[in-house]
């Protein structure tokens, strides 16, 4: 073969290799999916879907077996929502801080910092909770163990901010720059420029931005496992102990036994985990693209 | 309320937001190293543990997360990479590519524990590679993907159009332009994902509990098919498995684990932000 | 004046974007070793016009072309490999567009592409095609400092040294003084008229003086259709078209 046909052999070789590669992507997500599927399913021909979504009670290893994974769902949903009440709101004050306030060198630092929290591991942040944050609840409340729901949603709240503060201070920085002219033309003050104008128009990229959040919250596992205290009940508050969905797969695979119905249920508690954030992040993408446009 | 003085009230409160978000990166850093330090010593990196973890160092457990993240990244970069390449340089925004565009966002999404699962379901028990260094680094690969693949875009995407116009005008083939005129400008931007991409995957514990992470494995893995001690999950373990570890073995190793992933991404902001003053277009 | 072989011959030549024409039911002759020049207001189609004389048009999205081009009588969609096609038929931007690159590495690009590794072989490229550009003597000392130091008229004739390496038989120049002082323009002007000896020249240009200071024959482009085509001269003197004297004269564009 000369030369330039060999080269074009090897190009076209390479191109293929290249788009392979972008398909790979969404096989990856498919093959998540189906392996959920393959080892959750079983679960199923002894458990209605509905018992096993609204079932109060979670005894894994009882005889017989209880698989109802509300008091999880709600342990999710509590500490989820407590984690928003607190980040969603410093999030994006902080976020509307550094897009339009902070200057220059001040910026620059600052997102650095957002860029070095987002990168903690979650065991670390999870050991520092549980020391510092846990003992700290405990006291001031005078509840026999510090690890609650509400320590969880502190602790996760700050997991949330770093994804929250980046996403909508992108999408306050992409809010074309003529409004801010146009409104401090008419007189305006920095601040009624940036709360009137610029911040409504960045609303749907910080829809997306505590949706995202949310996602990474509602997934988070190894923190949350270390400071909810991890009691399997429906949760009557926020100083109870809790544990959640991830938590759950998190402590109990270890001990369940492959293809029995302990380990298929953890592995439905995935396909539970992979729809909700599948959905989440799906809607934040939407929010996304409008705020591009 | 005057507009001058609720703007001051207004900027107060969101630089006090800023500094709640910020600050707890210093208390963390302050607490862990505080605490952490006196238990710092060439014994401690590079002796095995000794009785039940109570003693000695946890060279295993750091040998094991390098092995991790190289074997994740070198799985991740190649794949990440190409399929970047796809997106920016090949794909024009059809059906496909915007399918391959929502499958990256998803897979950013997939909670950490659900790629355990799936490790779990595919590489230890479908490939029967078993709870391995190998299915522990593949798991982690396809996590950190969506980073390397997202910042990869990034970096092609900000390599001027023109470049490729006059490469081809000059009778290169758009596979040579890809490889000369706009991959070696990419390079840094590449470079930046792959070290966030390490980072990553050096802290990451959920996707390697059930694929790989053995709970006292006093001795350094043989092959990709060992199981192997990992700093995170080693984390976990003694501060909430086993009661009795001494407090600064327990800093000591938040403090490796902590300076290991903060000191990449350091680097990769660095890079990054050298980068973009040394570019000449 | 001189017959001279046909180099390119546009047959009924239609350029869509998406719905919206931009040239259309264009036909028409480029002789070899002429300065081919196109005058017209922005938006008449010239550098689409360009671009499918070497088929860059195939990179503008949603581009469709019907039509032929043959170029020495060989259909470029149908005879020649896209690759070829650009290497035979080179052209200069508006802009100056080096690559990041060194000067040396700049003007060898396109020989690399093709797989030429010989040492010699690139310097006596870079050499000869420097001095066809009357670069040479410039910056024939520092061959291996980055291209984006030279001044914009130097990195001008640097991408007309670029496509001269390959040893084309075209060049398409797109405004290529646009962007340059009057000094400057002369020089790159001065060199046209020596290449064109060697080469056939196409030549886009708003600046309708400088179509009559090089060019030897020149057509008008208005709205994505040519409203006529003479030699320079005659176009200068006696437009046959009203458009044309009033383009021309600077009524309009």
């Amino acid at each position: 073969m000369n030369p330039a046909r060999l080269r074009k052999l090897k190009e076209w070789l390479i191109e293929r290799a290249i788009l392979l590669s972008g398909v790979f992507s969404v096989v990856f997500v498919v093959l998540i999916f189906l392996f959920l599927l393959r080892e959750g399913l079983s679960l199923f021909r002894g458990e209605s879907v509905l018992d096993f979504l609204f079932g109060k009670s979670w005894y894994p290893i009882s005889e017989p077996p209880r698989f109802g994974i509300l008091p999880l769902i709600l342990g999710s949903l509590l500490v989820t929502l407590g984690a928003a009440a607190i980040s969603v709101p410093i999030g994006l004050a902080a976020a509307l801080f550094i897009a339009e306030i902070a200057p220059g060198r001040l910026k620059e630092g600052l997102k650095a910092g957002i860029e070095l929290l987002a990168a903690i591991p979650s065991v670390v942040i999870g050991f520092i909770g549980m020391i510092t944050l846990g003992p700290f609840i405990k006291k001031l409340f005078a509840v026999p163990t510090g690890l609650t729901a509400l320590t969880g949603s502190v602790t996760l709240a700050f997991m949330a901010m770093p994804t929250i503060v980046s996403i909508a201070e992108d999408a306050i920085t992409a809010v074309p720059r003529q409004y801010r002219e146009a409104a401090i033309a008419m007189g305006a003050t920095k601040w009624q420029t940036t709360w009137r104008i610029v911040a409504r128009a960045a609303r749907p990229g910080m829809v997306a931005a505590v949706m995202l959040g949310i996602g990474r919250v509602i997934g988070e596992t190894m923190a949350v496992m270390m400071v909810t205290g991890n009691a399997a009940v429906i949760p009557s508050g926020m100083l109870q102990p809790v544990r959640t969905l991830t938590a759950t797969i998190a402590a109990e695979m270890g001990e369940s036994v492959q293809g029995g119905s302990h380990y298929a249920a953890l592995f439905a508690i995935g396909i539970v985990l992979f729809v909700i954030t599948f959905l989440i992040n799906g809607v934040a993408d939407l929010y996304l693209h409008r705020s591009r446009k | 309320m005057s507009p001058r003085l609720s703007q001051k009230i207004a900027f107060a409160l969101l630089f006090l937001a800023t500094l709640l978000v910020v600050l707890p990166v210093a208390v963390i850093l302050f607490i862990i190293v505080a605490k952490g330090a006196s238990a710092l010593s060439w014994d401690f990196l590079l002796t095995m543990p000794r009785d039940g973890m109570t003693a000695g160092g946890i060279l295993p457990a750091i040998l094991g997360t390098l092995y991790l993240v190289l074997g994740a990244v070198l799985f991740a970069v190649p794949l990440g990479v190409a399929a970047a390449v796809y997106l920016v340089e090949y794909s024009s925004d059809n059906r496909f590519s915007r399918l391959v565009k929502l499958a990256i966002v998803n897979l950013a999404g997939v909670p950490s524990v659900v790629y355990g699962l799936f490790g779990l379901g595919i590489f230890v028990t479908f490939f029967r590679f078993g709870a391995s260094i190998l299915s522990g680094a593949l798991t982690l690969g396809i996590m950190i993907l969506p980073v390397i693949i997202t910042s990869a875009r990034e970096a092609l995407e900000s390599v001027p159009r023109h470049f490729r116009t006059v490469s081809l005008s000059l009778g290169a083939s758009r596979w040579q332009t890809v490889r000369h005129a706009v991959l070696p400008h990419a390079l840094p931007g590449i470079m930046t994902g792959m070290i966030l991409g390490l980072g990553r995957a050096a802290g990451e514990t959920a996707p390697i509990l059930f694929t790989v992470a053995a709970f006292y494995l006093p001795r350094l893995p043989q092959s990709l098919f060992d199981q192997t001690m990992a700093l995170p999950y080693h984390l976990y373990v003694i501060s909430t498995q086993v009661p009795g570890i001494p407090e600064n073995v327990r800093y000591g190793t938040g403090l490796v684990l902590l300076a290991l992933v903060l000191l990449l991404n350091l680097a990769a902001i660095v890079l990054r932000a050298r980068f973009r003053r040394k570019k000449k277009w | 004046m001189v017959s001279r072989p046909v180099k390119f011959s546009i047959q009924g030549l239609h350029v869509h974007y998406g719905e919206l024409c931009v040239l259309r039911e264009l036909s028409l002759e480029i002789l070899a070793n002429e300065i081919f020049t196109v005058i017209g207001p922005a938006n008449s189609g010239k550098t689409t016009f360009l671009h499918s004389l070497n088929r860059l048009i195939d990179l503008a999205p949603g581009s469709r072309v019907s039509g032929r081009i043959l170029l020495d009588g060989d259909d470029i969609r149908l005879r020649l490999e896209k690759e070829n096609l650009r290497r035979k038929v080179g052209i200069v931007f508006a802009l100056p567009l080096p690559l990041p690159l060194s000067i040396y590495e700049n003007i060898v690009y396109g020989l690399r592409m093709q797989g030429v590794r010989d040492r010699a072989v690139l310097d006596e490229a870079v050499e000869r095609s420097l001095r066809e550009s009357y670069l040479w003597e410039e910056v024939k000392d520092r061959l291996r400092s980055p291209a984006m130091n030279l001044s914009g008229g130097q990195q001008q004739r640097l991408c007309m040294a670029r496509i001269l390496a390959g040893r084309p038989d075209v060049l398409l120049f797109d405004e290529p003084t646009s962007g340059l002082d009057p000094i400057s323009t002369a020089r790159i002007e001065e060199t046209l008229l020596e290449l064109k000896e060697r080469y056939t020249i196409v030549l886009v240009t708003n600046n309708v003086a400088q179509a009559a200071r090089v060019g030897d024959r020149t057509a008008f482009f208005l709205m994505g259709e040519m409203v006529e085509v003479s030699e320079t001269g005659r176009m200068f003197t006696a437009p046959a078209d009203p458009r044309t004297s009033d383009y021309i004269t600077g009524k309009f564009g």
